[in-house]
């Protein structure tokens, strides 16, 4: 399948690009997912403070609002979801094609779902604890940063790992329509010039930071969780 | 002092209003060890819920020393929680902090911060003889550490009012002794007003000085816990004080009659009475049951007799039996 010459040609262009790329992929998961928890982490928090008017008095119609808003950008394809934001991502970043600019559309289109797995996570807090912060005279604000966050931070890391996989998932897949790193490598590379050991080196490198996150994501969840026995 | 004043709570659910109090009027002394016992879902949580305003009365008013808690703006009643502070069946420790740090909460909440309030907290882990538990987490402790803790917790903020639901039901009856011993000792060096809410009348015996019967959202009966225990008029009191009455323990013969008696003091319990009924009126009564216990710093106790004989020679035995000082006696059917 390889004749030597354009294995040598490969092997430049692996050498020369991948570490770039590597560094492009990294960072903009990174900020991306950074930035969508900026934004998911609140609107999680509000959803289930505000749930029955439990723990924050928070009108109905505003929930109902969020809640829409997280469930219709959901529902968007991220291809598609890019393409609409165009307007926003050249509002902010003055530009659509390049690295920077794809973090405008993942941050939109992963912030939602961080948004519903900090809905989960606060979920799974037993309300009898809620309820005793209650009885010892906690404010609201006291109740979620002392309580509802500190409580869950094991299951907000698993989660946050989720989110970062997935985001990683997403920016390789903005490589198909100007975004960079290892996703555009892979396609441009790939698809458009036949190198599949481009392509292959591109894969595996993507899939070692899946792992790389993920492990170092199960090590911090399971080493912060106090009711493990051993700790 | 605490006054609950014509409460009543009902809950609107899917399946229609339940009323889970109903006109409930009780006072509770400064220092005093209240104990409100009854059967699941008589109302017992839904109570002591509402002397905290952790659930809104629908009618009817808490007052706290005059002050009534349901006028009390959010922050009066949050400053208020701190005076009453509570315990659970389930501990309800926050699992992320250590035992010194769940301590620290409630004096975090209030502001309290630095080495002072470390200082109060370490004090309050020795007063619950966990002193050399600071930094081990809650899942770490057993049952009864873990209410050990919650109490320290609970008295960090020097409550005049220390409420529990059910605080020892999750415990093995020897760890339930020793957190009432806790319980007990911290009402009296701290002065603090404690109630105790329980389906068990054996936490009742053990530390209450009054109590409260509660059934189906009524108090039927209250009173101090000698009176309730020698005598129990109404028909839960007399469930939860004779549990065996209920099931007739030996089927009855034709003519069989069961004769409760209950009595009180160290003289009655020290009276032959079996031997002079039989001796005096040739009335001979077998045991069916019996069990003294305990109450404060006097015994009591109660005995089921059967006696197998017609109406008038029945008669003849009650009122000879009651002719003894500190005895109660009465017909069972
Ligand atoms: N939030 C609620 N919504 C609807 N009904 C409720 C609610 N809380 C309590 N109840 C009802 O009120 C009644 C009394 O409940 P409560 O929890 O006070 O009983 P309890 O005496 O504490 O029982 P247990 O010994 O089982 O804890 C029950 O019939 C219960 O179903
Ligand atoms: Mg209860």
């Amino acid at each position: 399948m390889f004749d030597s010459e354009t294995f040598q040609n490969a092997w430049e262009i692996i050498k020369t690009e991948i570490p770039l790329a590597i560094w492009e992929t990294f960072y903009v998961t990174v900020l991306s997912t950074f930035f969508a928890i900026i934004i998911g982490l609140p609107l999680g928090i509000l959803i289930v403070a505000g749930d029955k008017g439990r723990i924050l008095k928070i009108s109905k119609p505003v929930l109902r609002v969020i809640d829409v808003i997280i469930n219709l950008l959901r529902s968007v394809p991220f291809l598609i979801l890019m393409i609409v934001v165009f307007p926003l991502t050249r509002l902010i970043v003055g530009t659509v094609v390049g690295t920077a600019a794809s973090v405008v559309p993942l941050v939109i289109a992963a912030f939602p779902f961080v948004a519903r797995l900090v809905e989960s996570s606060l979920r799974e807090i037993d309300p009898n604890i809620i309820e005793t912060a209650q009885s010892m005279g906690a404010t609201p604000f006291q109740i979620i940063i002392k309580v509802m966050i500190p409580e869950s931070v094991p299951s907000l890391i698993s989660n946050a790992t989720i989110a970062i996989t997935t985001v990683l998932g997403y920016s390789a897949m903005s490589g198909i329509i100007g975004g960079g790193g290892l996703g555009k490598l892979a396609i441009n590379y790939g698809y458009y010039r036949y190198q599949y050991l481009v392509m292959f080196f591109a894969v595996l490198f993507l899939i070692l930071l899946v792992q790389l996150f993920q492990s170092l994501g199960t090590f911090l969840a399971k080493k912060s969780d106090k009711r493990l026995k051993q700790n | 002092m605490i006054e609950i004043k014509n409460l009543s709570k009902s809950f609107v659910t899917a399946d229609g209003t339940v009323d889970a109090l109903k006109n409930i009027t009780l006072s509770i002394i400064d220092g005093e060890i209240y104990g409100i016992i009854g059967m699941s879902g008589a109302g017992k949580s839904t109570l002591v819920r509402c002397i905290n305003m952790l659930e809104k009365p629908t009618q009817g008013n808490i007052l706290i020393d005059g002050k009534d808690m349901g006028g009390l703006s959010t922050k009066e009643l949050r400053a208020q929680r701190r005076n009453i502070t509570m315990i659970f069946q389930g501990f309800n420790l926050l699992m992320q902090r250590n035992c010194l740090k769940n301590v620290l909460f409630p004096l975090e909440l209030a502001g309290g911060k630095g080495e002072k309030a470390k200082q109060k907290a370490r004090e309050l882990l020795k007063v619950v003889g966990l002193a050399d538990k600071e930094k081990t987490y809650p899942a770490q402790l057993s049952g009864g550490q873990k209410q050990r803790v919650a109490i320290a917790r609970a008295l960090a903020t020097n409550p005049r009012v220390l409420l529990c639901d059910e605080a020892t039901s999750a415990l093995d009856p020897q760890t339930t002794h020793s957190i009432l011993s806790l319980i007990k000792d911290i009402n009296k060096k701290l002065g603090i007003t404690v109630i105790i809410i329980t389906h068990q009348m054996s936490v009742v015996e053990e530390i209450c000085d009054k109590v409260a019967i509660l059934d189906n959202g009524e108090v039927v009966e209250s009173g101090k816990v000698s009176d309730i225990f020698s005598s129990p008029k109404s028909k839960a009191a007399k469930n939860l004080v004779f549990p065996e009455s209920e099931q007739s323990i030996l089927p009855r013969e034709e003519n069989e009659h069961h004769i409760r008696v209950v009595f009180n003091g160290a003289v009655a319990t020290k009276t032959p009475f079996i031997a002079s009924l039989a001796k005096d009126k040739g009335i001979v009564a077998s045991i069916l049951g019996a069990s003294t216990k305990s109450i404060g710093d006097k015994a009591y106790g109660n005995m089921l007799l059967g006696i197998t004989a017609d109406e008038t020679r029945i008669k003849e035995a009650i009122d000879y039996l009651s002719k003894f000082d500190d005895i109660f006696v009465e017909e069972v059917e």
